[in-house]
């Protein structure tokens, strides 16, 4: 494939700006949900955009044969738009050098992510399980109309015809007709109802490594992310905040800001001060000398320290029951051998690499947004609430995001809230604002994954056999206090807080997992891979000290109880077999270890080879990855997102922690919050499970078991367990 | 205040604050989007361009500092190792969110261009000041090593 086509399914600079215009804003409004059969193809519905076939919300072909896939998900690295258009393209079988990819407008009615029922948004690795079904219909139905209009043009029966890389063709009289060319009658044809999907045998893109459709624009630096927007007149405006949470404005002086060339003006916002410039560098500058005297009445003014002896002591304390089969605790005093660990987790940020951003263009009657959005449906109207307008009033330009891991998709809108509450301040006249996040208001900006204490014990009989175990979680909740509250949280669990171990799926008689949930000033929410962040770390941590007690060894232990659990057997075998386990212990100084998981209903095996010098300096050489997301849509971005979400994970045991002093976050930027860096990064190889199962998905799931993956290596290799992460300064030792 | 250098090829004089980054410069001055801002602190190397032939952080080098001299962004890449570089990344699919590309790719273009057969310790030397928070570093280091190869076989 050329260069020229990768670059022609950008949205370029130009488009971009385009797209704003009237030309392509019809384009995008003339899809339309099918769910009435008796519907006839958009483009007849709208016959002034006759030069376009577009009989759903999700595809759009030209007369110039070009193939526009309209993605409902937000592009940030995982592939969406890659698989998304996969999808389409296999079952239009369209011609993948011709396909390109948009995104789509913010409209829950058409573009729901059918995991969260009736919202739009991206989470949880669901884009492709969510869209699998829906896409393949939308492209089938999309084919059978093009074949449809060449069988009556050509008046011969559609069972004769064929499809090929966007190319019609009927046999019998050697003829032919690009996609391009049944356009105009395609588009006068009903919708069909019902469409065949095809054999999984037959698939000729999924499975296959279909280059990704972004990748051209980000190697020379023409992808466009919310930075990079530029509007007419567009001012650039940076907040202040309190260094502690809950902390508000008592009171400003915004001479010395207001001094400086550039700077347009100082409003006061619910979340802090805005200086509003013509540039970042006048903006920045404006906000470093703007005086800002804090109410901290109603703030966190807690360490994390402290936090986290107050979750010592609760884990002691009766908790809520998440899981309760048999009695474990019966079974662990009856036990002929006992094993009991905790385990310490801190704060998290996400640090995406693109700091959080957004435009808005804000008026008396309307609100446009530009961002890296990740949560459309949720964004629309806290957005809406924030400026007095009607959600519909409310549009959303989804742009690539440089990054999330979960930050962008939250509750409460942060960034998104903040950029129209400056934009109503400064008079909601229309003037574009872009609010821009240093990388320090990001990791001092909340938002963390929570911080969590967890204790487990075990039990096992005279013969060695895992009899009871039992799980203490305690942590704040995700859930509590958003909109999601009251659907999600079930009797006071937030399955959020306990999911990957409340789920443990090793073979146990009696299992009791507790759930204690504190609460505090910091907010907290989601973050690559959720609860599993942390569950699977206790989890595989400690069966790994469990099997360690029983004399077993750590991989055939856990095989032994997940012979009910196949799926989860089979990466854990793979894992083994690829990474040479059976080869025994490693050399002097080195050491090998195993986790499994399963998030988001992926399963994920690791093995993890590490190196411990005299120091006690510990190097991850080696991960051997196996996963079973069902069917593979794309093995390269499969494998890419293992090796990501291994980087991403390894980063964190290794050096994540947010603290608080007093209330105050003591990172704040790569320096203090460590993340991986390419000296650091191990040898990663991916191994995919065969499957015609649904697809699943991939963006998190490779995440969960590289932390413990790793911490048992450090065990193989020195004898030491990790019981307190981030691992030690100093190493394992 | 105006700071004269040669950006891209061209001779270009801005009147702007001396003290600006050289990042926000490009940026918002000239329009030339490609460079991008990860940390302000020379710390992620999202903001790396080429001032004579060097990969420096333009986030904390002050536009005062260029004067006189060739700055070279994402956008004026011209070089025979630019472009093996580039097409490796293409070849090994490189990006994910793609944010930190740019700059990566920048690094590694100036690390060939120096030394034609990097060893995995010069990657290491070179480019362990651009993070990629989608830890795309085993293909990085992948597709350096192809850019290599290709380059000295044009070369
Ligand atoms: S933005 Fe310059 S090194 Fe991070
Ligand atoms: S590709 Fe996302 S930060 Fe590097």
């Amino acid at each position: 494939m050329t260069r020229e086509s990768h670059a022609s399914r950008q949205p370029t600079r130009r488009t971009f700006l385009k797209r704003a215009g009237t030309a392509t804003a019809m384009a995008l409004t003339i899809g339309f949900d099918w769910a009435g059969p008796a519907r006839r193809a958009a483009a007849n519905v709208a016959p002034s955009a006759g030069a376009v076939f577009a009989p759903n919300a999700f595809l759009r072909i030209g007369i110039d044969d070009s193939v526009t896939v309209i993605a409902k998900h937000v592009e940030m690295g995982q592939g969406a738009y890659t698989g998304i258009a996969t999808i389409v393209a296999e079952e239009l079988d369209a011609d993948w050098s011709r396909v390109r990819v948009e995104s789509a407008p913010a409209d829950a009615k058409r573009y729901a992510n059918l995991a969260f029922g009736t919202m739009q948004g991206t989470g949880g690795s669901s884009a492709m399980a969510n869209s699998w079904t829906q896409l393949r219909e939308a492209g089938g139905k999309a084919r059978a109309m093009l074949l449809a209009a060449a069988a009556k043009n050509w008046k011969v029966p559609v069972v004769e015809l064929t499809v090929e890389k966007g190319i019609v063709y009927h046999a019998g009289s050697k003829r032919q007709a690009p996609f391009g060319s049944l356009v105009r009658m395609a588009a006068s044809l009903p919708v069909p109802e019902k469409v065949a999907l095809k054999d999984p045998r037959d698939f000729k893109l999924i499975g296959r490594q279909a280059s990704r459709v972004d990748v051209a624009a980000k190697v020379d630096g023409t992808a466009q992310f919310t930075l990079d927007v530029v509007l007419p007149g567009m001012l650039v405006a940076l907040l202040k905040r309190p260094a502690q949470f809950g902390a508000t404005v008592h009171s400003f002086d915004a001479t010395a800001a207001t001094a400086i060339s550039g700077v347009v003006k100082v409003v006061q916002v619910p979340r802090g001060v805005a200086v509003i410039a013509t540039s970042f560098w006048a903006a920045k500058q404006g906000r470093d000398a703007l005086r800002v005297e804090w109410d901290d009445t109603h703030a966190e003014k807690r360490s994390s320290a402290a936090l986290m002896d107050e979750y010592r002591q609760l884990a002691d304390r009766p908790a809520l029951s998440a899981r309760k089969q048999g009695d474990a605790a019966q079974a662990i005093h009856n036990a002929a051998h006992k094993v009991s660990a905790s385990y310490e987790f801190p704060f998290l940020a996400h640090a995406p690499m693109e700091p959080l951003d957004a435009v808005v263009k804000l008026s008396a009657d309307s609100c446009e947004i530009w961002a890296g959005d990740q949560f459309q449906t949720v964004d629309q109207r806290n957005a809406a609430t924030t400026a007095g307008l009607d959600r519909q009033q409310v549009s959303i330009h989804t742009l690539y995001a440089g990054g999330s891991f979960g930050r962008r998709a939250n509750p409460g809108s942060d960034y998104i809230v903040e950029a129209v509450s400056i934009a109503k301040a400064h008079g909601a006249d229309g003037t574009p604002i872009k609010l821009q996040w240093t990388r320090e208001d990001d990791i001092h900006g909340g938002l963390y994954r929570p911080m969590y204490y967890h204790k487990l014990e075990a039990g096992l009989n005279d013969k060695y056999e895992l009899t009871g175990w039992r799980h203490v979680i305690v942590g704040q909740s995700i859930m509590a206090d958003t909109f999601f509250a009251p659907i999600m949280i079930k009797e006071g669990i937030d399955p959020t807080s306990v999911e990957g171990a409340a789920t443990i799926a090793y073979a146990i008689p009696n299992i009791a997992v507790d759930l204690s949930t504190t609460k505090n000033g910091v907010p907290v929410l989601w973050w690559r891979v959720v609860g599993s962040s942390h569950t699977t770390f206790a989890v595989e941590a400690f069966i790994d000290e469990v099997a360690h007690a029983a004399g077993a060894d750590p991989f055939m232990f856990r095989r032994k109880l997940l012979e009910h659990e196949p799926r989860m057997k089979a990466v854990l075998e793979l894992a083994a077999e690829k990474a040479g386990w059976s080869k025994g212990p490693m050399p002097k100084g080195k050491g090998r270890g195993i986790a499994v998981s399963e998030a988001f209903k992926t399963y994920v095996a690791q093995v993890a080879e590490v190196s411990v010098d005299e120091t006690g300096h510990v190097k991850v050489d080696r991960v051997v990855c196996a996963v079973d997301c069902g069917t593979p849509i794309n093995p390269d971005i499969i494998t890419a997102q293992m090796e990501g979400g291994i980087g991403f994970g390894l980063g964190a045991v290794q050096y994540g922690a947010i603290t608080l002093k007093e209330g105050r976050v003591e990172q704040d930027n790569f320096n203090s919050y460590r993340v991986l860096r390419m000296n650091e990064m191990p040898k990663v190889e991916v191994y995919i499970v065969p499957s015609t199962l649904p697809p699943t998905g991939v963006g998190e799931p490779g995440v969960a078991p590289v932390g413990p993956a790793v911490a048992n290596a450090i065990f193989a290799a020195t004898g030491r367990r990790i019981h307190v992460l981030p691992f030690p300064k100093t190493g394992a030792a | 205040m105006s700071t004269s250098f040669v950006l891209n090829g061209k001779p270009t004089t801005l009147d702007a604050d001396p003290n600006m980054p050289l990042l926000w410069a490009v940026r918002e001055v000239v329009g030339l989007p490609g460079t991008k801002f990860g940390c302000g602190m020379a710390l992620c190397g999202a903001c790396t361009v080429h001032l004579d032939g060097q990969a420096v952080r333009s986030c904390v080098m002050p536009l005062s500092a260029v004067a006189g001299r060739q700055v070279i962004t994402i956008e004026g890449l011209q070089s025979a190792a630019a472009k093996a570089v580039q097409a490796a990344w293409i070849k090994l699919q490189v990006p994910q969110c793609g944010y930190c590309q740019s700059g990566q790719v920048m690094s590694a273009t100036a690390l060939l261009e120096k030394n034609p057969s990097p060893t995995d310790a010069d990657i290491d030397g070179a480019m362990s000041g651009n993070i990629c928070r989608c830890a795309t570093y085993p293909r990085i280091r992948a597709a350096i090593h192809a850019a290599a190869q290709s380059f000295k076989a044009s070369a």
